[in-house]
């Protein structure tokens, strides 16, 4: 063949190809798996106020540290190659330091793609996370105790914890005080989770994807309806006439 | 004395990038260091003076293409770094601001000085395979919705990691080092980094250009190709009279570091700008 010398050409040109197409591939498996993986937030990880939905804010985050850089009380960390966080993204940890929940919100300010929201104003209005008294058998208040210390330390006291008084069946005689959170007003600052006296901490803040469940949206709670509604949306028992059943006995009188 | 004199006169192009790449540096860590806030942020989105904004535009690339509607602040930012490396060239970025080239050039020398030569001892994959790493990081990013290449970029990581903390990142730096060193030379910026690749299609139209203005000068000492991080961008220029091609480097990939200019002992190379051929 008189074309063999473009044969051989066309021939490495496909090789080559190939050979590129084939490492670069691998690379970006390698890369994908690898990416998808260390995207994964472990609980403890919370992100600053504001933040929008976890899959949203690995796409809007562009790691630059602006928000680690404004906070005034140094909370914000900025993700390392072998932290448990998506490289370079910012988090706190509530038990080591929480979020002091200024008032001027400057982590959010500070931001310049909108990963974390600039809409939040009010800082009473952040959902970081979730406070949830985790432990019940070891919670000193739930042992009957008056511990309160996560109650107090709640900038939202009496709103996001209230205290509950139920009857220490143990005793008999006295009243255990309960901490319970409120999601509504929780904004998840881990003022609580870092103030619990425990070795661990018995209340955590966690991410509200983990710690709150979700009825189905056709759900609707009849007392609330009625409230709405000013009156019951059932319509009333239907008034049947009433018949009593007369036994009679042959042979006696009635 | 005046033997020192020569010396820096022959490197003049050179230490002038160095005293760039470490002031920009040095700007940035006056902050954490000194409570004193020029540069804020880092090289992925940062804050000048408090006021201007700067974002990379190949971060917003990614994060637009992994859905997310882009905010104001950062693209005004981007639009400013976008049009600084359009005029002045995008590998300007690369040899003038990236920290990582400190290390890549330590390795260039390191390899040169050990003598490591010969075809059978590197492994030089297509310097093209650059664009396709970019194509896979934005493909990547479109279908995953994550900006995937940020959870690896070794750029971004030193920076980064210089200003906030590294951890066991360095690793990854360490590896980039030895990887030029003993396995690719000018492996990483001139075969396979994505960025570098993004910067020098913003910088193919660039204003800034060197070229060769003294082409029939050149005795064909070779020096301008053992120091240039992309020597195949200078062949054109250098050698295109006969074929009428510009003595511009019209490359994109010349990342205008001026070495050539430094080297050629008769002077061919001169800064200039694209318009005066």
């Amino acid at each position: 063949m008189n074309n063999s010398g473009s044969t051989k050409n066309r021939r490495q040109f496909l090789v080559d190809s190939a050979q590129t197409l084939c490492g670069v591939s691998l690379f970006g498996l390698g890369l994908s798996i690898y990416s998808d993986k260390s995207s994964a937030l472990p609980p403890q990880a919370l992100r600053p106020p504001g933040a929008l939905t976890e899959k949203q804010f690995l796409s809007a985050c562009v790691r630059c540290g602006l928000c680690v850089r404004d906070c005034p009380y140094d909370i914000l960390k900025l993700g390392q190659l072998n932290d448990p966080v998506a490289m370079g993204t910012p988090y706190f940890e509530a038990r080591k330091i929480p979020c002091e929940m200024c008032e001027d919100i400057p982590c959010v300010k500070a931001c310049p793609t909108g990963a974390l929201d600039h809409e939040l104003t009010d800082i009473n209005l952040a959902k970081m996370g979730l406070a949830v008294l985790i432990d019940h058998e070891s919670c000193l208040n739930y042992l009957g105790l008056r511990c309160d210390v996560c109650y107090r330390v709640c900038p939202a006291i009496d709103e996001a914890i209230t205290l509950q008084a139920q009857r220490n069946k143990r005793t008999g005689k006295h009243t255990r005080f309960i901490p319970v959170v409120h999601s509504k007003f929780c904004t998840g600052c881990g003022k609580c989770e870092q103030a619990c006296v425990l070795e661990e901490a018995a209340i955590k803040v966690l991410p509200s994807k983990l710690a709150q469940g979700k009825s189905s949206e056709h759900y609707r709670l009849g007392w609330e309806e009625k409230a709405k509604a000013g009156r019951s949306l059932i319509p009333k028992a239907l008034e049947l006439p009433s018949y009593k059943p007369v036994f009679k006995v042959p042979g006696v009188k009635q | 004395m005046s033997h020192v004199i020569t010396m820096i006169k022959a490197r003049r192009w050179l230490i002038l990038r160095r005293i760039s790449q470490l002031s920009i540096m040095f700007l940035f860590l006056l902050g954490p260091l000194f409570d004193y806030w020029i540069l804020k942020g880092n090289l992925s989105s940062s804050l000048f003076l408090d006021k201007i904004p700067m974002s990379d535009p190949y971060l917003l690339l990614q994060s637009w293409l992994a859905g997310h509607d882009l905010f104001k602040t950062a693209l005004i930012g981007g639009l400013i770094i976008f049009s600084l490396y359009f005029l002045i060239g995008g590998r300007v970025y690369c040899s003038w601001v990236c920290p990582l080239n400190i290390v890549t050039d330590l390795a260039a020398w390191i390899r040169e000085k050990l003598n490591i030569k010969g075809k059978k001892r590197q492994f030089s994959p297509n310097r093209f395979i650059r664009y396709w790493v970019l194509a896979l990081t934005l493909l990547l990013s479109m279908v995953s919705g994550v900006l995937v290449w940020e959870t690896i970029n070794p750029v971004s990581l030193l920076h980064r990691g210089i200003l906030f903390g590294m951890g066991i990142g360095w690793l990854v730096i360490l590896f980039i080092f030895l990887f030029d060193i003993f396995i690719s030379p000018r492996g990483w910026c001139g075969h396979l980094c994505p960025v570098g690749a993004f910067y020098s299609l913003i910088g193919f139209f660039s204003l800034v250009k060197v070229n060769a203005v003294n082409r029939q000068q050149c005795d064909d000492c070779m020096d301008c190709y053992a120091v240039c991080p992309e020597p195949q961008v200078l062949k054109p220029a250098l050698k295109g009279e006969k074929n009428g091609i510009t003595p511009l480097i019209a490359s994109g990939n010349c990342t205008n570091c001026f070495r050539c200019i430094d080297v050629c002992s008769v002077n061919v190379f001169k800064m200039g700008l694209r318009f005066n051929k």
